[in-house]
Order: structure tokens, then C-alpha cells, then sequence
């Protein structure tokens, strides 16, 4: 165990997340333009889509189907223990639960991509086609989030605005359209962009994980304002629901690797999909609550502890 | 040169509503907007810290009665939930025959 936490520290994503808090912590002028930010996003998230595309055409369809069904009843469960759990123990109004609900049941892509990063560092590769779970983990949470919300009462935003968001939002556009461009091509066909998408992919994860190091340190000032619930909420729900990834993934039959990956997927919060459908169809909700519990606390906390944990128990329970 | 008067309506919001402020700046008679990225910070100070989500700056050139109906549609619409500011300024403009409102609504 100490083993793994040790090796996902030390590898050179994870660093250049502390690197980019570090930063912020020193006020250093250090600064990633926007566009940069965004320009790295989509280079993300179309290279994952495009390896998960190149991997399932080469997958038996069989191999897919029961972690893609595990996944998506992961999707509609989490969102509900999260409510649940929200509601109950943090008292918290069913408005800012239902919205939180859908960020803690949706996936962060950039959680995935570290831990696939980290599980294949630490020697267990997840298999090729876990972009396809990412693609299947987004939505449901969201509209579940929503469907609470709706389900009582008039709401200031739009619920049909906000399925939109999420179904054309664009890490759903890049992984579905990559998916299917690689699934398409093959990898002789993607063969000749390999050199692009797959040889620069870490280099760029680093750079990216710098930015993202530098935003949640900068979310970190607003701890306080969102009270000690929500910052236990922020690491205990990722651990029950990472916990619970992991085993029905082995379950699903997935390997130690992917199970772990999984376990990744399931514990972390969106940011990016989640946040945007969330402002459009239930704009009551406070977005401090959310974007500070996903972004400033269950990020950084997966990324440095949460995804060894994952590992470890993978690693336990499959053996 | 001859000038002619009209309004200056910026409206600066979080980035969720820009596709939609500009619909309705059209749709209220705007004849054209002019669209930046901006950052910065107000009263609610979230929105604007989403990753890889800036606020948006809306300008456009109007007479003052479409000003007024952009203006009210932006407060009654946006102002409870969203993060979200509108101004109004006196301009002396080039060209005034360009900003006259189209007529579908006018």
C-alpha cells in the first residue's frame, strides 16, 4: 500500500500537479493562458476517445458489455447515495444536494486520465477500452441530479437546456467523436496520427495537471466559505464510491488495473460536464458548493491519495 | 464629421449565458454585437473560477429604446441566479444609418 501511494506520487503527473499548487502557494507569476488550457482539453479528451475507438474495434463485443452495464448502474447509483448521504447527514437544502448529487455521480475525465496514467506507472494497465466508461459514466448522474431536482416543484432553469449541455457538451463531442474516428480507422488508420495523439499524450497530461494544480489551489481559499461537511463529504464519498468501483468492477470483469481505474471514475466529481449542465438547469444551486467541493477538494484528494487507495484495493481484492 | 447618438450597451456574464445573451441582443433589435473573453471577479465570484470558463463581454450599439428592452430583459431574465452586470453609455457614433434596429421587432 505505502508502496503504490509512494509510486503515484512520485510519478511526474502527479508532481506537476503539486508543482502547479506550489506555484499558486509562492505567488509565482507562472501563468497557462486560457486558450492553452483549452487547446490542451481537447487534445486530451479526442486522444482518449481515439485510443478507446482504436481498442474497442479490436475488443469482442462480449469483453465490453457487463463493465459497460456495471458502469452505467454506477451512473444512477452514486448520484442517489450522494443525495442521500447530503441530505441526511449534511442537512443540506434538496437544491444544492441535487446539484452536487450530479457532479459526485458524473466523471471527471482528467481523474480518469490520471489514473490510467498512474495504474500503467505503477505496473497494472487498465484495459483499452475504459474511455468507452467514461462516455457512459458522464451522463446518467446528471440527469438523475436533475430528475430529483424537477421532481419537486417550479425551477429557474431549463431541464431540457441543460440535458442539451450535457449531451453536446464538448468532452462528450471529443471522446464519443474520437471513439468513433479510432473505431473507424482501426490502427493502421490511426497509425499515421499516432505520432501526435499517443507519443505526446503524458507530456501534455503534465502540462495540463500543472494548470489544473494551479485552479484547485486557487479554489483552496474558498474552504472556509463552504464549511467542514462538505470538505469530509469531499473525501469520504469518493472513498465509499471508489471503493464500491472497484469491486464491481473486478466483479464485472474487468482487470486489477482497470477495476482500479474504474474505482477512479466512480469516486471523482465533474467539473467540466456537470458544472455547465448544472448552471443551465438548476441555476439556484450555489456554485461555490459544488465546484469547490469537486474541483478544490475531491481532485487534488484523488489524484495524491485516493487513486493508490484504489489500487491497493484492487490489487487485494483480485488476488 | 457628422455623428450621430446612440447607446452603448455592455453586458459582462459568466460564460454559460453567452450564446443566449446574444440571441436575445439580436432578437431585441441589435444590429450587430461586438464578443470578448474578459476575467474578473464580482460580487459572486464563482462562474468566473471554473476551469477553462472565462466571462464573456457583450457589446453592442443600439438606439435607446432597444437599449432599455435589453437592458430589462437581462435584469428580469439572468439577474437572480446569474452572475451577470449590464451598463448603459451615451456614444457619439460614425455611420448612424449601421445601428438603426431591423424591423422584425422594432
Amino acid at each position: 500500500m505505502l508502496d503504490i501511494l509512494l509510486t503515484s506520487l512520485l510519478s511526474p503527473v502527479v508532481l506537476a500537479f503539486a508543482l502547479g499548487a506550489l506555484a499558486v502557494a509562492v505567488k509565482s507569476d507562472l501563468e497557462i493562458p486560457e486558450p492553452l488550457y483549452q487547446a490542451l482539453s481537447i487534445y486530451l479528451l479526442l486522444a482518449i476517445g481515439l485510443k478507446g475507438g482504436v481498442a474497442l474495434s479490436k475488443t469482442p463485443l462480449g469483453e465490453v458489455v457487463g463493465p459497460v452495464g456495471a458502469t452505467f448502474a454506477l451512473g444512477v447509483l452514486t448520484p442517489l447515495t450522494a443525495y442521500t448521504v447530503l441530505r441526511r447527514l449534511g442537512r443540506m437544502d434538496r437544491t444544492n444536494a441535487a446539484a452536487l448529487a450530479a457532479h459526485y455521480g458524473s466523471v471527471s475525465a482528467v481523474t480518469f486520465i490520471a489514473a490510467q496514467a498512474v495504474a500503467a506507472y505503477a505496473g497494472s494497465p487498465s484495459e483499452g477500452f475504459m474511455p468507452a466508461l467514461v462516455a457512459v459514466l458522464e451522463v446518467p448522474a446528471i440527469i438523475v441530479g436533475l430528475l430529483i431536482a424537477y421532481a419537486r416543484g417550479e425551477r429557474a432553469g431549463s431541464w431540457q437546456e441543460a440535458l442539451r449541455e450535457v449531451v453536446t457538451g464538448r468532452s462528450i463531442v471529443l471522446l464519443v467523436g474520437g471513439m468513433a474516428i479510432g473505431w473507424v480507422a482501426g490502427e493502421e488508420g490511426t497509425a499515421a496520427v499516432a505520432p501526435f495523439f499517443v507519443a505526446g499524450f503524458q507530456g501534455a497530461l503534465m502540462l495540463f495537471l500543472l494548470d489544473m494544480g494551479m485552479t484547485a489551489a486557487r479554489r483552496l481559499r474558498d474552504l472556509r466559505s463552504v464549511g467542514p461537511f462538505l470538505v469530509a463529504f469531499g473525501v469520504g464519498m469518493p472513498i465509499v464510491h471508489g471503493a464500491l468501483g472497484v469491486w464491481v468492477g473486478l466483479l464485472a470483469g474487468l482487470s486489477v488495473g482497470g477495476a482500479a481505474v474504474l474505482g477512479a471514475m466512480v469516486s471523482s466529481a465533474s467539473y467540466i460536464a456537470a458544472p455547465a449542465a448544472i448552471r443551465v438547469g438548476l441555476p439556484e444551486a450555489n456554485p461555490a458548493y459544488y465546484l469547490t467541493a469537486s474541483l478544490g477538494i475531491t481532485f487534488p484528494f484523488n489524484l495524491t491519495v485516493g487513486i493508490p487507495i484504489y489500487l491497493a484495493l484492487a490489487e487485494w481484492l483480485g488476488a | 464629421m457628422q455623428t450621430v447618438s446612440y447607446r452603448l450597451v455592455t453586458i459582462i456574464s459568466e460564460r454559460t449565458l453567452r450564446d443566449k445573451l446574444i440571441d436575445a441582443v439580436h432578437r431585441l433589435g441589435a444590429t450587430g454585437h461586438t464578443l470578448a473573453d474578459v476575467k474578473g471577479e464580482g460580487s459572486r465570484r464563482h462562474g468566473l473560477g471554473m476551469p477553462g470558463v472565462s466571462a464573456v463581454k457583450i457589446e453592442t450599439v443600439v438606439t435607446s429604446e432597444v437599449a432599455d428592452r435589453i437592458a430589462s430583459y437581462v435584469a428580469e431574465r439572468y439577474f437572480e441566479h446569474h452572475s451577470v452586470i449590464v451598463y448603459l453609455q451615451d456614444v457619439e457614433v460614425l455611420r448612424g444609418s449601421k445601428y438603426a434596429p431591423h424591423n422584425d421587432e422594432a
